[in-house]
């Protein structure tokens, strides 16, 4: 069967073509990029780690939809490009450094460090969002990039959240003050990065949940108008 | 630009270090040929050990546990000052936020294979992954710098005392030096020489360790390497220990069972094998422990193996085989975690710290990389106070820029892919679980060839932007610079010991083996001898 790649070098003219390779039936969409690499076309450049769905190397984006490429199978006719909202390096390859800069932005750590007594209801608050493997899926799948690339994104938000309801972080109003501008009130809520999360995390319902810590904390959405209101609260 | 502490390997390991050494006041700078969260860390599911509360469980028995498994190899200062540190590890790693689970308001714990206790502390079984993404995001609050995508050549090397490293720069295929007082490799271990009969990331190429060696170093016990028994059949991906700790059965097609699944790795990875040389299948079931329990404590396991296998553990046993998982062998250090050249460090599976000595026991590599880890930050900190290092243009550079130009045009009439694939092959065969002269002397003989012929392999892609051909030529080149190690140490021991099961000898022999194997380079040429333990 034939899947098509978005093959990219800034330094060819043209810089950007599908190419089309012919593949075994049955592997997952790393074991065929593995194929082309080593029997077809050494050329083709992407990232690889733990082959196993933990160490978020090698997202990419199959017919507009992000995947793991070691999670996902292929299927006849798959076009298969680099992520989105990132630098593209070459090929499936994009630039980390923009979107891991956000992590420091959106303050995503304990503030301070602490020791309190936890039970299994404290661990169920971040379990799912401590699954997160920096893939950047939800990232390439965010539409308010295209508007405004500052915005600190669905992975940022969420490890900030994660935090945020850790019943060891006492600092959660500093913490909510970090993800307010380019943060929380810029997120059209679409829901877009739930969707391609290959851990399942829900990023739009942690950043509903800190918009209303943020509500909690005497913090407005600016985005609506307020007549008649007092405006923030300082 | 001079650092304190260069951190070589942003994993677990790496994070631990640079954090001590920061604590310590140091400029520190942490590379890597990835990005941190991408490291093999993230791996880890079973388990970290340390011993919370001596009610049931001691650290007295930790230490045993841990000697034990280690079959005469650890040093037992070693081990002693690990299993003493392990409780407030875990302390250090809950008060920085890792997400453990838990348990009538305490850290979970769970008794994995070879331990006399439930003391494995675990974060569901996204263990590594958790740990190591709390230790990152605390780096990133610590202000720890980063240079990510740069791969290791070679240590900077003078007057037996380290200045540097020098890294290719991966989107430029620029040669860099990087100077700094103190270096520490933290590099990761080199059970990918099995590529496929690994369980392992495909960052683990032992690149540390071949520097390391090519530096002076001394690489100790390079033969001993863990299987672990239960790897998926098709795609070698690991199915965690977890999965036997808490109940889950070895079973053939006749679902018969055949053997006790809580022995030590090795033990149980030889009788998988065994039945597999018999023509049986041998499967993992876990459908005993029910659907509630599976989706609570093995989510990722069930999951790996629909993914992987098309079979889902709640209703069909999951088809497995024993693949290369551990290293124990490693870059020599004392017992301050130093090597044989000054103010060089390593730690973490890339280092032979004499902790696990000839088989490692589940749960105790996550704890290496931590209390070493820190340990190795502190010490590599210390040294760099005294330490001056000029800041120069040093030859080596020059000579590792030349390497890679050269690279650029060898002929490339020998596919090293094919290389790799053959390597993995022979040495799953030949350097599993079972090895005799024979087999050891003929993989050797390949490997010398292949060495050879290496300059007449080469690069297809002849782009210097993020030139991942070329990168996987120079992992290659480091593996086969390693297999030779592993196959003459292998041959040296003429004994059975942990992970290291001669066929020809199947005898622990104490009397000639009680004893470290000891690889080094002279003028290029391998030398090996043996040293006895120290005890």
């Amino acid at each position: 069967m034939k899947i098509e790649i978005r093959r990219y070098h800034p330094h060819f003219e043209p810089k950007s073509i599908f190419m089309s390779y012919e593949i075994p039936e049955g592997l997952t969409l790393l074991e065929a990029l593995e194929h082309i690499k080593s029997k077809l076309d050494s050329t083709l450049t992407f990232s690889k780690g733990c082959r196993s769905g933990v160490c978020g190397s090698c997202a990419v984006r199959v017919n507009e939809k992000e995947v793991l490429a070691c999670e996902y199978r292929v299927k006849d006719g798959d076009k298969i490009e680099a992520l989105k909202a990132s630098e593209v390096v070459r090929d499936l390859i994009v630039d980390m450094k923009k979107p891991l800069e956000t992590l420091k932005k959106a303050k995503s750590y304990l503030l301070e460090q602490n020791i309190v007594s936890m039970d299994e209801e404290d661990e169920k608050m971040t379990k799912k969002q401590s699954d997160c493997i920096l893939c950047s899926s939800c990232y390439s799948s965010c539409p308010v990039f295209e508007t405004n690339p500052d915005f600190l994104g669905p992975f940022a938000l969420t490890r900030n959240y994660r935090y945020v309801v850790d019943k060891r972080e006492t600092k959660k109003k500093e913490k909510i003050e970090a993800i307010l501008q380019n943060g929380i009130w810029d997120c059209t809520l679409c829901g877009n990065c739930t969707e391609v999360c290959p851990q399942g995390i829900d990023p739009k319902t942690d950043i509903m949940m800190l918009q209303s810590w943020a509500t909690k904390f005497g913090y407005q959405n600016p985005n609506i108008a307020n007549f008649g209101s007092f405006g923030l609260d300082f | 630009m001079i650092y304190d502490v260069l951190v070589i390997g942003a994993g677990g390991a790496g994070l631990s270090a640079a954090l001590s050494a920061k604590e310590e006041g140091a400029k520190v700078l942490v590379a890597g040929k990835s990005y941190p969260t991408r490291s093999q860390t993230s791996m880890a599911q079973g388990g970290i050990n340390a011993v919370l509360s001596e009610n049931g469980d001691t650290i007295f028995s930790h230490i045993e546990d841990t000697l034990n498994s280690s079959a005469g190899l650890a040093d037992k200062r070693v081990v002693e000052y690990v299993c003493k540190e392990a409780p407030k590890a875990i302390k250090w790693l809950d008060s920085i936020g890792t997400p453990f689970s838990r348990e009538n308001g305490k850290i979970a714990q769970r008794k994995l294979g070879g331990s006399y206790a439930p003391r494995a502390c675990y974060a569901q079984d996204y263990t590594g992954l958790k740990i190591l993404h709390t230790l990152y995001d605390f780096s990133i609050k610590e202000g720890i710098e980063f240079l990510d995508e740069s791969f290791l050549l070679n240590l900077i090397v003078e007057e037996n005392r380290v200045k540097g490293a020098t890294f290719l720069d991966i989107k430029t295929s620029q040669v860099k030096q990087i100077l700094s007082k103190s270096v520490i490799v933290a590099t990761g271990g080199y059970s990918k020489i099995y590529k496929d009969f690994s369980t392992n990331s495909s960052h683990a190429t032992g690149d540390g360790l071949s520097a390391a060696l090519r530096a002076g170093c001394r690489l100790s016990d390079m033969e001993f390497i863990q299987f672990h028994p239960t790897a998926l059949k098709k795609s070698s991906v690991l199915i965690s220990e977890a999965a036997r700790g808490a109940g889950g059965f070895l079973i053939n097609q006749k679902g018969e069972r055949f053997v006790d699944e809580l022995l030590t790795r090795d033990e149980v990875s030889r009788a998988i094998y065994n039945e597999i040389e018999k023509g049986n299948e041998v499967f993992l079931d876990i459908r005993h422990l029910g659907k509630e329990f599976i989706e609570k404590n093995l989510p990722q396991e069930r999951k790996l193996s629909i993914i992987y296998e098309g079979v889902d553990p709640l209703k069909e046993p999951i088809p497995i085989k024993p693949a290369a998982h551990y290293t124990m062998g490693g870059i020599d250090v004392d017992e301050n975690l130093e090597t044989s050249v000054e103010n060089l460090y390593a730690v973490g599976e890339c280092a032979n710290a004499k902790l696990h000595g000839a088989n490692r026991l589940g749960g105790n590599s996550l704890l290496e990389i931590v209390v070493l880890g820190k340990f190795a930050g502190k010490n590599a900190a210390k040294s760099a106070k005294g330490s001056v290092v000029e800041d120069k243009f040093y030859e080596k550079t020059l000579m590792d820029a030349n390497f890679i130009k050269g690279v650029f045009s060898f002929p490339n009439k020998i596919d090293f892919y094919e290389k790799r694939d053959f390597l993995s092959k022979i040495f799953y065969r030949n350097v599993g679980v079972y090895r005799e002269e024979m087999g050891l002397k003929g993989v050797l003989s390949v490997v010398k060839q292949m060495q050879r012929e290496l300059s007449f392999m080469g690069i297809k892609d002849k782009s210097p932007l993020y030139n991942t051909n070329l990168i996987e030529f120079i992992e290659f080149g480091n593996m086969i610079e390693l297999a030779e190690t592993i196959l003459v140490s292998a041959i040296s021991r003429n004994e059975s010991r942990g992970a290291h099961f001669r066929v020809d000898y199947p005898q622990r022999d104490d009397e000639k083996f009680l004893a470290h194997t000891v690889t080094w380079k002279e003028d290029g040429v391998l030398c090996a001898d043996f040293e006895k333990v120290k005890n």
